[in-house]
């Protein structure tokens, strides 16, 4: 490496280390340029999450954080080699390209699988710039051995980059935490989409064994850092990492997906900042933070939301695939008889109720009814009768899914309310209408502590003057409980295929 | 450990507060834009993947340019993919 070569990349490429290191080199007015921008962008990113508080702004947040994006690319572009420009925009033309493409074909209900995708595919990402600066750094540590005579201040700073201890141990933790979410992902996006089995997949000795690949990942990266960074001792946290997010989502049931895939979007962020940390780059460092930081309360709230400890949800087992059983539609397992309506009795009282709260489930995007469900609040609107949603936060397969999924079928986001909004104006609902949920208005958390689910925070219809459940039949939710609100007095039972029912409702009530 | 990284850590401490008080008040109904919005954010990681590639010695290191073009592809169907259909889903949410 020659003299010249050492110096442009110890001012162009290790902005912040060397800006202190080697404050002969000096910064250029490039770099500076460089890290305004990233400052700009990061502060875009926030003023465009902030917006996220309201659906109104919620678009302008958006293409903010867009904007903040294409600056920090643009402005990293400012120091890059001419030479190396072709070879960048191709890369980056295809992955915007495949980006583009998915995100313009993807149906709203299979949205929990691409973000997963996504996740994995930002943790392989900063993974692999990670192994990159490692085999940057090697190539530079053996063009110092070809060229000895190298100004001493120079190889001063390039030595202290290239083999400090703490740069090598944050490369290992980028990789861990990148190979974790990229293969825990692919795991996730597969369940979500149903290439893999949806059910919890117990691995013997499972908690064991994810410790003792998280200590030989952890001592792989130890190895790395104190023999000044091996190639084997890197590539046994890559495979070890690897397993590692394997073996983590597994035994995760499809369920329990909300949770994970909250978890691996925050691990995605945290890889991201790893990554800064190599680089000393801000932007990364403060992108990574909110993501990682955006990702773990969204996994809080998932988990509350399930009243069951994160703990739980990641080594328990449980969360099976949605019930599909087949189960008698005229009496519950306790025996107590059930009350059962057909469409023209859910008309009469629809039509002469003031107030109707619906609460779906994940049974009514199974069963394609959101746009059938809107088209019957429209009309009962029509007619003067106040509507509303209530959502409970683990109704979708994602956190906020089932908002998504009724707001494509233009239902308007005023009447969606959380579940402490619902419960709020819960008494107050002549009617509320449970459409293919089950666990989540389940009464018996409220009182029975002997159920796996007690504790569990709900949807409380019971409270409403009528409640109508659209079940396909009395098979219990994915908790394996039996519901004892479908046995209450103010219960009624509308047994069959939920988009089926839900038209037929309209057309009666379209009669009366 | 080194003032640069020490003042790294101060920033992504930080950033992880500033983080908790802005994703608290984003409610329910935004979750899911929210996580593809950050996803794409977390698509940031292009930044590095661009500056090992354009500068230095990963023009000559193969191994090095490598890698980083790969991330460049990952890093941009994040960046992309996640802004695109965030604004799709955002485009959805309409007032009565």
């Amino acid at each position: 490496m020659s003299i010249l070569k050492a110096i442009e990349y110890g001012s162009l490429h290790m902005t912040g280390a060397l800006a202190q290191a080697a404050p002969q080199a000096g910064r250029s007015v490039m770099t500076t340029v460089q890290d305004m921008a990233y400052l700009v962008a990061s502060i875009l990113f926030i003023l465009g999450i902030k917006r996220l508080r309201s659906p109104k702004t919620a678009r302008d947040g958006n293409t903010i954080a867009a904007a903040g994006m294409a600056l920090a690319i643009v402005a990293t572009l400012l120091t890059a080699s001419v030479s190396s420009l072709v070879g960048m925009a191709i890369a980056a033309l295809l992955g915007s390209a495949i980006g583009a493409v998915m995100a313009a074909r993807v149906q709203m209900t299979q949205m929990p699988q691409m973000v997963a995708l996504f996740n994995g595919f930002g943790g392989i990402a900063s993974a692999l710039v990670a192994g990159g600066e490692w085999a940057s750094e090697r190539a530079s540590a053996a063009g110092q051995q070809a060229a000895p005579a190298v100004d001493a201040a120079v190889t001063h700073a390039t030595t202290s980059a290239s083999t400090s201890v703490e740069t090598q141990v944050m490369i290992g933790l980028s990789i861990l935490i990148g190979m974790v979410a990229f293969t825990g992902s692919l795991v996730a996006a597969g369940k979500l989409n149903g290439n893999i089995s949806g059910k919890p997949i117990v691995l013997p000795a499972q908690l064991a064994l994810n410790v003792a690949l998280l200590v030989g990942s952890l001592v792989g990266i130890g190895l790395f850092a104190a023999l000044g960074g091996p190639m084997w001792a890197l590539a046994l946290t890559v495979a070890l990492s690897a397993i590692l997010g394997v073996t983590l989502t597994v035994p995760i049931g499809g369920a329990d997906m909300p949770v994970m895939v909250s978890l691996l979007n925050s691990y995605s962020g945290l890889a991201a900042a790893a990554t800064g940390f190599i680089i000393f780059n801000k932007a990364l460092i403060v992108s990574g933070a909110l993501v990682g930081a955006s990702g773990l309360i969204l996994t809080v709230i998932m988990c509350k939301a399930m009243n069951r400890s994160l703990a739980n949800v990641l080594f328990a087992g449980i969360g099976t695939a949605d019930s599909t059983g087949a189960a008698s539609t005229t009496e519950s397992a306790t025996g107590k008889p059930v009350k059962r309506a057909d469409a023209d009795d859910t008309a009469i009282i629809l039509d002469s109720a003031q107030r109707v709260m619906f609460v779906p489930g994940y049974g009514l995007a199974v069963a394609q009814a959101q746009h059938a469900l809107r088209e019957l609040a429209d009309e009962l609107t029509r007619r003067g009768v106040k509507v509303m949603y209530g959502v409970h936060p683990v109704a979708g397969r994602m956190p906020g899914h089932m908002n998504v999924l009724l707001a494509e079928a233009d239902v308007p986001y005023e009447q969606l309310l959380d579940i402490d909004q619902a419960n709020a104006e819960i008494e107050q609902c002549d009617v509320a209408m449970v459409i293919g949920a089950n666990d989540v208005v389940n009464p018996a958390t409220r009182h029975d502590q002997s159920s796996p689910i007690f504790g569990m925070p709900i949807i409380d219809v019971d409270k409403a003057q009528t409640v109508f459940v659209l079940k396909r039949s009395m098979a219990a939710g994915y908790a394996g409980v039996d519901n004892e609100l479908f046995v209450a007095d103010n219960t009624l039972m509308v047994f069959g295929d939920a988009k089926d029912t839900l038209q037929k409702v309209l057309a009666a009530i379209k009669e009366l | 450990m080194n003032e640069a990284l020490l003042i790294s850590l101060f920033v992504f401490v930080l950033a992880l507060f500033v983080g908790n008080e802005l994703i608290q008040k984003v409610p329910q109904t935004l979750h899911t834009p929210l996580m593809s919005g950050s996803n794409a954010i977390s698509g940031i990681t292009v930044v590095g993947a661009l500056a090992l590639v354009g500068t230095g010695l990963a023009q000559q290191e193969g191994l090095a340019r490598w890698l980083g073009l790969a991330a460049i592809v990952f890093a941009m169907i994040n960046v992309v993919g996640g802004f695109a259909v965030t604004d799709r889903m955002l485009r959805m949410f309409r007032r009565r």
